[in-house]
């Protein structure tokens, strides 16, 4: 994710490490950005299918992106101490079949991992093209609890 | 205290308007310090040498306002049991520092569940514009409800 469009090849894979979700960051977001009962206590939760405390999927969403740019900068910092070249990424201009297939409890493990499935030449910015992402996120048990296929603009080499 | 909105009090067509909430840059940079540092989303000058064009919003810190805007606006008086995700997403415009952003949810579809009784699946669709009148994002949001509220 820190070469051009050009160099980056579908299948390419990574994994963006891990994160454990506290009870206390649960409810910290749930209050600010998704207060349904769910997220904010186990009483409440318990009278509902999920039965238990469990992470807004937005945040589950959130700690995918903070490990990958976490990821991303270390790559950075790698390849300029190398004197190696660092391609622009942008921003992205949406994602689709976004799934919370399982809820995330406190004290759940989730491991992210992103693949490239696809590549488009940009029309528009001839000095970009998109890449397309699926990124998977799993818990201890080894069971997939988040997906998404992503879209997100990389700088082309020839192009600069 | 009225009954909580459920599966069958909800129509295709049916908009429902969800207020407004003021994005700060304050907030900007502490969301985007907390799940997305990339410089655009952090610094004024790196915002504005890039596509964004300014100091903006994470996308995430978008949806999780309109998170919000829906759940104070809509679902935390109704039925709803949770989301199993969310369909086509678009981040149309960017979102700058002092934006209002203003939140209306469409219901598109409604389909009971033959696998889980006593629960339907309600297809919304989110739209969130700013101050202009811009639209900035877009998504579809199917989400499970009870069919009726308990004491109806």
């Amino acid at each position: 994710m820190i070469r051009y469009f050009e160099d980056i090849a579908i299948g390419d894979e990574m994994e963006l490490g891990s994160h454990t979700f506290s009870r206390e960051e649960i409810i910290r977001f749930a209050e600010k950005y998704d207060p349904q009962p769910y997220h904010l206590s186990d009483a409440a939760a318990a009278r509902t299918h999920f039965g238990k405390l469990c992470a807004s999927g937005w945040q589950t969403a959130g700690i995918f992106m903070r490990l990958l740019v976490q990821k991303k900068q270390a790559l950075e910092a790698e390849a300029k101490a190398q004197g190696n070249p660092v391609a622009l990424t942008g921003p992205s201009p949406g994602l689709e079949d976004l799934k919370w297939i399982k809820p995330v409890f406190v004290g759940d493990t989730i491991s992210y991992r992103r693949i490239v499935s696809g590549k488009t030449e940009s029309k528009s910015r001839p000095e970009w093209g998109l890449i397309h992402g699926e990124n998977h996120g799993i818990n201890q048990n080894g069971e997939s609890v988040f997906f998404f296929k992503s879209n997100v603009f990389q700088q082309r080499r020839d192009r600069r | 205290m009225t009954a909580p909105l459920a599966f069958v009090d909800f129509t295709p067509g049916q908009v429902f308007e969800l207020g407004s909430y003021e994005v700060s840059r304050e907030e900007i940079i502490e969301f985007a310090s907390e799940f997305d540092p990339q410089p655009f989303h952090l610094d004024e000058e790196a915002g504005a040498a890039s596509i964004l064009g300014g100091l903006a919003a994470s996308g995430w810190h978008t949806a999780s306002i309109t998170m919000r805007l829906l759940a104070l606006g809509v679902l935390n008086s109704s039925t709803c049991q949770g989301s199993p995700g969310i369909e086509k997403l678009l981040w149309r415009k960017p979102v700058y520092a002092g934006d209002v952003l203003t939140a209306r949810m469409e219901i598109l579809a409604v389909r009971p569940l033959r696998s889980k009784p006593g629960l339907g699946m309600i297809t919304m669709r989110l739209e969130t514009m700013n101050q202009s009148g811009a639209m900035v994002m877009t998504y579809e949001n199917p989400a499970l409800f009870g069919m009726r509220s308990n004491n109806t």
